[in-house]
């Protein structure tokens, strides 16, 4: 029988590929989003910067903000569970999928604090995928945000029709 | 007409106050009657694909909402304040690498509550558009 793998080598690996796939987008870096992962459940958190806020008199994050924190969310959800089966075979992680179209709802004021998204994906296809993301802050049953995008799926490496 | 441009003076220090907004390097262009052009410089922290230089969806997203916004605050209206209810946005091309993003809101219909914004994001070449959404915004009538 195959010994199991060394749980620190599984961590090393999955932490690795996530942190490829994160680290390769600056507008990420520049939001300061961070990806918290339990197994292959992520969870995309928002720290709370002076720099978010969209209405200095209440105050609240920009409406902005929360969108491009939804949309990111999205597509590393997305990215990350159809390039699950490549990565943990040892691949590097590939291209990411383009957004289609994102539609915000803003359900409540956003909070001058931390934010976290968790996003599902509804229908993931070869070219096409539709993707649900929720976010809250202080309570997950209390979203202030949620979206739902499409998105085009990058072409598979070794597909014959590329 | 004093009070118009007094109005506009309003929402124009209230948009340039937004920290947000600052970060990305957004300017108001114009301002005035429902409408708003806002630009924003190419910069590339702002970059979602490394490979190719393009701008990511969400910096985009935040500069068509910033110009929506800044649209339903200089409505003949003259809102307190607002906030976004609902923005949809459809991203229909790669912004091109290395040039700003313009956005154009409208808004062009009021309730007593509610402000509906159309918004155009162009990059120099204003002949076919980076991205286009329509948006539903609160609007705080002034007490």
């Amino acid at each position: 029988m195959k010994r199991p793998e060394p749980v620190q080598q599984v961590k090393n690996r999955r932490d690795g590929a996530l942190r490829q796939l994160v680290e390769g987008v600056p507008y990420i870096g520049f939001l300061g989003i961070q990806f918290d992962r339990r197994g292959d459940e992520l969870t995309a958190v928002l720290p709370y910067q002076d720099g978010l806020i969209g209405n200095p008199v209440l105050p609240a994050l920009h409406g902005g903000v929360t969108a491009a924190f939804l949309e990111v969310a999205a597509i590393i959800e997305l990215a990350w569970s159809v390039q699950w089966p490549a990565m943990e075979a040892g691949t590097a992680p590939g291209p990411l999928p383009k957004t289609i179209d994102l539609t915000v709802d803003f359900l409540r004021t956003g909070l001058p604090r931390d934010a976290y998204a968790r996003a599902r994906v509804v229908r993931s296809g070869r070219r096409y995928a539709s993707v649900h993301v929720e976010a809250w802050q202080d309570n997950r049953s209390r979203l202030y945000a949620q979206a739902t995008g499409h998105f085009l799926m990058p072409p598979l490496t070794g597909d014959p029709a590329e | 007409m004093q009070a118009m441009s007094d109005l506009i003076t309003l929402a124009r220090r209230f948009i340039e106050a937004i920290p947000h907004s600052r970060a990305l390097g957004m300017v108001l262009q114009t301002l005035g009657d429902g409408r708003a052009v806002i630009s924003m410089p190419y910069d590339l922290r702002f970059v979602g694909d490394p490979a190719t230089g393009v701008l990511h969806g969400g910096a985009v997203s935040a500069l068509m909402d910033t110009a929506s916004g800044a649209a339903v605050m200089c409505h003949p209206a003259a809102p307190a304040s607002t906030a976004t209810l609902d923005l949809r946005i459809d991203y229909m091309r790669p912004a091109t690498p290395g040039q700003s993003i313009v956005a154009r809101a409208e808004c062009h219909h009021v309730t007593r509550s509610v402000a509906f914004v159309r918004v155009t994001a162009y990059d120099d070449d204003q002949s076919r558009p980076v991205a286009m959404g329509t948006g539903a915004f609160t609007l705080d009538r002034p007490i």
